[in-house]
């Protein structure tokens, strides 16, 4: 049992620090040890001697060989009894076999599982200069989380400049996931395709920006999700709004540094309350009764 | 015709054909043991419905002969994917037919699957002793159904990116330790350019093995156990039952052919 705790502890350190790979090496030696002696204590006892004035069994004649004497040496009956050659065998090809099996299972399991649960981070997107978003004016935002993973990393985030707020630029941005079940929701309102920019932001990052004219709603094409353009859910299946993402201005520029989710928004604009929740997956509730269900969250 | 002597000619043809069946079962006993499981008796009142089984192990074995087929030009590069089933449905020499096959087979082995089960359920065949055989078919159908989830993602257009998107995260909503489950099956906190690779590879190597290991079992227990008799039987299975004794035979409509009980 605590050797399997230790085991654990060694898979959730390599995920978690190295300390508690270290605890979890411990744990695993020590229990280990303790479960070896354990198992192997029937092997290594001693039985006592046989109590005076019982005769120990006339050994049984050895099988002959054709002619002359037996090749090996019979063992004594006593000797055989205490640690007999089959019962080590057994235990040696089980224990082996065990061994082995584990060397080669462990790390094997551990390639296939660990990597899904290290924190990968998300690098910072340099969105380019600030006037690329008009004050007031929605802009879906094409952007790649990570080039070097080519198409399959693309996001999409709404984004919409408050214009200042304490001298300092506000921006509304808005996750495309679904907080129902990751579908791309769409925006409601005039979609200026032939307004498309095509820019290379200073990081090599290439975007695309669209202007929204009128975005009141955003909508889902799988189960009719809706949200309004704070990203609160009006109707259907969500269980809170849209993620949003934090931000800062670098140098002038829009940088987007890493998303989060959110229960509700109340105010809208410059001035919303938003209440941040870590970064959940779609379909799981940050608030309410509901959010005794998912305690945990993976490191993403 | 029957009773006509056999030429010489026919004898020799005949010879040469069984001797290299005769030099197998020699050394193996497979021919014999592929007879037992042939020619075993049934219960005479067994009808079409008790081939569904077997027809399901058809549907599996036609995805598995084109799965290998279409494995040898599928390329698991999120670039890739979807390019290299364009060129298997468009260009390569039947390559829409064995796509197809796999294609729409995957459906009908699910269909079967359930029609199966409908058939054992229905028919009371899951009760003693084959209580274990139905726990086999229930995890075969559980298989069945994620090497269905793992093939949608492969053709990696619109439709199967965001079904699997859906999929995983509804696995996700599980309590607890749903959230794990979908970056398990993710191979990450995103789906990445390690999902599609990782799907496949699930898709294609680890299910089918576990499924043809499960398949192995389940037919070794309807061997040893037996095929049941319909309920409106009036063979031994639908009158009185035996008193189960200990050995394993008890309660069956068919005792085996080698080592047969007197009913």
């Amino acid at each position: 049992m605590g050797f399997a705790v230790g085991i654990v502890c060694i898979l959730v350190g390599l995920i978690v620090s190295w300390p508690a790979v270290a605890v979890g090496a411990a744990l695993t030696l020590v229990f280990g040890f303790l479960w070896i002696r354990d198992v192997t204590s029937g092997y290594r006892t001693i039985p006592q001697a046989e109590p005076d004035g019982v005769e120990p069994p006339e050994p049984a004649p050895g099988i002959p060989a054709h002619r002359g004497p037996p090749a090996m040496p019979e063992t004594p009956p006593a000797e055989a009894a205490r640690y007999p050659r089959s019962k080590f065998l057994e235990g040696a090809t089980l224990g082996i076999g065990a061994a082995i099996g584990v060397v080669v299972t462990v790390p094997a399991v551990g390639f296939a599982v660990v990597p899904a649960f290290v924190d990968q981070g998300n690098p910072d997107i340099d969105l380019g200069p600030i006037d690329n978003f008009p004050q007031g004016q929605w802009v879906i935002t094409h952007f790649n989380l990570r080039p070097e993973e080519g198409e399959v990393a693309r996001r999409v985030v709404y984004i919409r400049y408050n214009g200042l707020a304490d001298n300092e630029p506000s921006f509304t941005i808005i996750s495309n996931r679904c907080a129902h079940l990751g579908c791309p929701v769409q925006p409601g309102g005039l979609i200026q395709s032939d307004k498309t920019k095509d820019q290379k932001a200073s990081g090599g990052q290439e975007i695309q920006l669209t202007p929204v004219i009128g975005l009141s709603s955003f909508t889902c094409p799988c189960h009719g999700g809706s949200y309004d353009s704070e990203g609160n859910r009006t109707a259907g299946p969500p269980v809170r709004a849209l993620d949003r993402w934090t931000y800062k201005i670098k140098n002038g520029n829009l940088v987007l540094i890493t998303n989060f989710s959110v229960s509700s928004v109340e105010g809208t604009g410059a001035n919303a309350v938003i209440n941040k929740y870590q970064l959940t997956g779609p379909g799981q509730w940050v608030d309410g009764p509901e959010q005794i269900l998912y305690p945990w969250q993976p490191p993403s | 015709m029957a009773n006509r002597t056999k030429t010489a000619r026919r004898q020799n043809v005949e010879a040469a054909i069984a001797y290299p069946i005769d030099w197998i079962e020699e050394r193996s006993g497979l021919i014999g043991g592929l007879r037992y499981f042939l020619f075993r008796n049934v219960p005479r009142d067994s009808s079409w419905f008790h081939t569904l089984g077997s027809a399901t192990l058809t549907a599996f074995l036609v995805q598995l002969v084109t799965g290998v087929i279409l494995a040898m030009y599928y390329k698991p590069d999120p670039d890739k994917a979807y390019e290299s089933i364009r060129h298997i449905t468009d260009d390569i020499t039947l390559g829409w037919l064995v796509r197809g096959m796999h294609r729409w087979g995957a459906s009908v082995f699910i269909i079967l699957l359930f029609l199966h089960a409908a058939r054992v359920f229905l028919f009371g065949a899951y009760k003693y002793p084959r209580e274990l055989n139905w726990i086999v078919g229930v995890l075969l159908l559980a298989l069945g159904m994620f090497e269905g989830f793992t093939g949608y993602l492969l053709p990696w257009d619109q439709t199967s990116y965001w079904a699997t998107v859906v999929g995983i995260n509804i696995n996700g909503t599980a309590p607890f330790l749903g959230p794990f489950l979908a970056s398990l099956l993710r191979g990450g906190a995103e789906i990445g350019p390690d999902t599609l690779a990782r799907f496949y590879s699930i898709h294609m190597l680890l299910l089918p093995g576990a499924i043809i290991g499960l398949i192995t079992l389940h037919l070794y227990l309807i061997i040893r156990l037996g095929v049941t008799s319909p309920p409106w039987s009036k063979e031994a299975a639908g009158g009185d039952r035996p008193e189960p004794e200990p050995t394993a035979r008890a309660g069956l409509t068919r005792p085996g052919p080698r080592r047969g009980i007197a009913r």
